[in-house]
């Protein structure tokens, strides 16, 4: 278990480094790019004047190490920095973007578990037919919709058509489990593509665990069918899916941007969108943080995972 | 230096359009021309009698989570639309863009027109105190502040806020540096909204003299805003309005045909031809909204010569550039900003394409097989569609064009002295407004690099002339070298596009963009 124990600490020392280079790399993008929050704001109005009493007022005419240094050092205390654009705290944007993205996330991976592994599992039963055919021939086709495509298709289908559900989550701000109905649309759109990669990638496993000599030896020693699909094949059917599921719920909690346009959710993506637009450097770099940590901590709980379910196949660190 | 009044409606929200618009999804793109009737304009004024009550929605897009509510930094369309909803200036502008008393209640200037004398109409702010000529001071010089930078200050420059004082409870006398004829564009100003004394923080409980009192906010999200029965021009119809932020066009059109909310702003062409007259909503269109230009750098090669700008104003097919890059959603330009605002010169011959003169002018200019790079960028609706259009018309004059796409998020800036051709728009302001932001010696924002002396003196000169139809003689000649050989070859005007539920009535349809009755929910209700 000390292995483990060691593992898991390289990883997370390994997690933090990475954080730290991404957030160097996404201050050192943000200032490569043309123009600074002066210029995004200034907008149509580019009086050079002006310009530069707004760089003043934002402190941007310091060096950017300088900025960049106050801002790390802010970050050893727990303190994110504010916004150059509106003054507050970084921190508050990242907590009002979270709750809508958290929730959504929840709600999809909730549904995505079941159904991927459910479906992937009786794919994988049925394999080469009918059922197999129309469930791998189903998930190919919805996988190959981006999500843009679907979401402007259901919404024209079920709510300009048929008025069953709101077309948005517009005005309905952070309170949006008051509003069920309108978070059924763009958990649809969440849901396609991840849970066809999952049917799929369950399948695969499935398939290739039922063949596999340990499941022959089971079922020589008249283990029953179902000890042996569920006991034995599915658990190593398991360990990639999981760590295709940790991506899918890094992706959901990074903020999907499409999705929250298209239905106006203020979730992350949101945040992330203005931010860059605006330029506003200490709210990129609180976002870079916030999911580089999550990227880490979510990789690394399905490394463990896997390594639970497959112990064969061994923790590459 | 210069008496710019109000500043260009911004764009920046626009910003945002570029983005989905990228993956496909805004991408009902422009195509063909609807020329489209006119709106409902009898729906606004005269559509059977108010009803009170009832809450509106209106989604506009917005600023994100760093949204304020303070009137002195409002930057984007959804920033000023709260804040007159909330907030006075002491005047607006109508349909021509001509000052119009609001808070002031009359203006008179002494002989010269450098000392005026505004007197405030009686009105009091939300919490029942009167709105004095203290606030009026506090707030000029708050928005005056050297270590702030509002938008506004640039357009309250001429007066000399340390000279100018108090005369009466509501009587101001305003001292300014230099004649100013148009002083009452300066009220009129871009976010020059009168807050009460002293006030700072507008996030939490702000008080002003607007039309709705102030009930939520929730930046990037909503506000609520209800009826203020006090209000000094009669209390609004609606119960409530409710501001929500919906980025996407598509968004803000679903939002609306599934009754989420019953306003929606600033909406595409196509979406626009797709629903008018087909029964689920209204499409009112704000004529003469947005100019739409090409901007020629005259003080370097090729537009030094003013043959090769002659030969450029030639070169445009302007009904090609309105039903191709607005979608038809516009009226061609006669390289003039302002058509159909006070002082305008609508007596110039409108200019159509000619591309055999265009060749003898560039052949004059020894400027034959001219190559020249035009700036363009997604940082407004229609930009690289007209530079494309724009590029096929040059090449049939033996010009080629070649088109440079710019950074969204600081095109402005990069244009403004980079180099010699490129993309331009404007909102609505006075003509005053756009010569002395664009077109003085001094002025910041002087694209065209359009600097001539006596062009200047011929600005003071208005400026310093109390009569009105001298003035406007005045403005004509200004207007008549600019068509001459200007550096602004202006081919159209883009309406501004809204969409309103069936119900609601009340909405302007002739304001443009950025004017008194546009985005003004006083007068709207819910039949």
């Amino acid at each position: 278990m000390s292995g483990l124990r060691s593992f898991v600490a390289r990883r997370l020392l390994l997690g933090a480094l990475q954080t730290v280079a991404v957030v160097l790399l996404v201050f050192a993008l943000t200032e490569a790019l043309p123009g600074d929050a002066a210029v995004a704001l200034a907008g149509d109005q580019p009086d050079p004047a002006r310009i530069a009493a707004i760089r003043e007022a934002m402190e941007l005419d310091r060096p950017a190490w300088e900025r960049l240094a106050d801002w790390a050092a802010g970050l050893l205390h727990g303190d994110l920095g504010t916004s150059l654009v509106s003054g507050r705290p970084v921190s508050r944007y990242l907590a009002d973007g979270f709750g809508p993205t958290l929730l959504l996330a929840v709600l999809t991976v909730a549904l995505l578990v079941p159904a991927g592994f459910g479906l992937g599992v009786l794919a994988a039963r049925h394999a080469g037919r009918p059922v197999d055919r129309l469930i791998s021939s189903v998930t190919l086709a919805v996988y190959a919709v981006p999500e843009f495509a679907l979401g402007v298709l259901l919404v024209t289908v079920f709510a300009l058509r048929l008025g069953w559900l709101p077309p948005t989550a517009v005005g309905y701000g952070a309170d949006l489990l008051a509003h069920p109905a309108a978070l059924v649309l763009p958990v649809l759109v969440l849901l396609s593509r991840p849970v066809c990669s999952l049917v799929r990638l369950v399948r695969a496993g499935m398939i290739d665990a039922l063949a596999s000599p340990y499941v022959a030896q089971a079922r020589r020693y008249g283990v029953s069918g179902a000890r042996v699909r569920y006991t034995h094949a599915l658990p190593n059917a398991l360990a990639p899916a999981a760590q295709q599921l940790a991506r899918t719920v890094d992706w959901l909690l990074c903020g999907v941007v499409v999705v929250e346009a298209l239905y106006v959710i203020p979730g992350l993506g949101t945040v992330l969108l203005g931010a860059v637009a605006e330029r506003d450097v200490p709210v990129v770099q609180g976002l870079a943080v916030v999911f580089g940590v999550l990227t880490v901590v979510l990789n690394l709980g399905a490394d463990l995972i896997a390594h639970r379910l497959a112990p064969r196949a061994g923790v590459a660190a | 230096m210069h008496d710019d009044s109000t500043r260009s409606l911004p764009f920046p929200a626009l910003r945002r359009r570029g983005f989905l618009a990228a993956t496909g999804l805004g991408a009902l793109t422009l195509t063909g021309c609807g020329g489209g009737s006119g709106s409902d304009s009898d729906d606004g004024a005269g559509d059977g009698s108010p009803k009170k009550g009832g809450r509106l929605r209106a989604a506009f897009a917005g600023g994100g989570a760093s949204e304020t509510l303070d009137p002195h930094l409002a930057n984007l369309f959804a920033d000023v639309a709260r804040a007159k909803a909330l907030f006075d200036k002491l005047a607006d502008y109508g349909a021509d863009l001509s000052a119009q008393p609001r808070l002031a209640a009359k203006w008179e200037s002494n002989k010269t027109l450098d000392r005026w004398r505004v007197t405030l109409r009686e009105a009091t702010f939300h919490d029942g105190s009167p709105v004095t000529a203290q606030d009026v001071l506090y707030s000029y010089r708050r928005i005056a502040d050297p270590k702030q930078a509002f938008r506004a200050k640039a357009s309250l420059e001429p007066i000399d806020l340390d000279a100018s004082r108090a005369t009466g409870e509501r009587v101001i006398e305003f001292v300014l540096k230099r004649p100013t004829a148009e002083f009452p564009n300066v009220l009129a100003a871009f976010g020059a909204y009168i807050v009460p004394e002293n006030a700072t923080g507008f996030d939490k409980e702000p008080v002003g003299s607007g039309p709705f009192r102030f009930v939520s906010f929730a930046p990037g999200r909503s506000a609520v805003f209800r009826r203020y029965d006090d209000y000094w021009e009669g209390a609004p119809h609606l119960d409530e309005i409710e501001f929500v932020v919906a980025n996407e066009e598509s968004a803000r059109v679903n939002a609306l045909l599934g009754g989420q909310v019953e306003y929606a702003h600033e909406l595409n062409p196509t979406t626009a031809r797709a629903h008018e007259d087909q029964g689920r909503i209204e499409i009112v269109r704000l004529r003469g909204s947005a100019m739409q230009a090409f901007c020629m750098k005259t003080d370097r090669p090729p537009f030094d010569d003013e043959r090769v700008r002659q030969a450029f104003f030639l070169i445009a097919d302007r009904r090609e550039l309105v039903d191709g890059a607005l979608s038809g959603a516009g009226e061609v330009g006669n390289d003039l900003f302002g058509k159909g605002y006070e002082y305008y010169a609508d007596g110039l011959p409108q200019r159509e394409q000619d591309l055999g003169k265009a060749r003898a002018l560039l052949k004059q200019a020894g400027a034959e097989g001219l190559k020249v790079t035009l700036d363009t960028s997604a940082v407004a609706a229609g930009f690289t569609e007209a530079a494309g259009i724009f590029r096929d018309q040059a090449k049939k004059a033996g010009v080629t064009v070649e088109v440079r796409m710019g950074s969204k998020d600081s095109y402005w800036s990069d244009i403004l002295d980079n180099g010699s051709l490129c993309c331009y728009r404007s909102g609505a302001m006075p003509i005053e407004a756009h010569i002395s932001q664009r077109l003085l010696t001094d002025s910041t924002t002087n694209a065209t690099k359009w600097r001539h002396k006596d062009f200047d003196a011929l600005y003071q000169q208005a400026q310093s002339t109390r009569d009105k139809t001298e003035r406007a003689a005045v403005y004509e000649r200004m207007q008549r070298r600019l068509y001459g050989e200007g550096g602004f070859l202006i081919w159209g005007f883009a309406d501004w596009i809204i969409g309103t539920a069936r119900g609601v009535k009340g909405v302007d349809a002739e304001a443009p963009a950025n004017t008194l009755d546009w985005a003004r929910f006083d007068t709207v209700w819910l039949a």
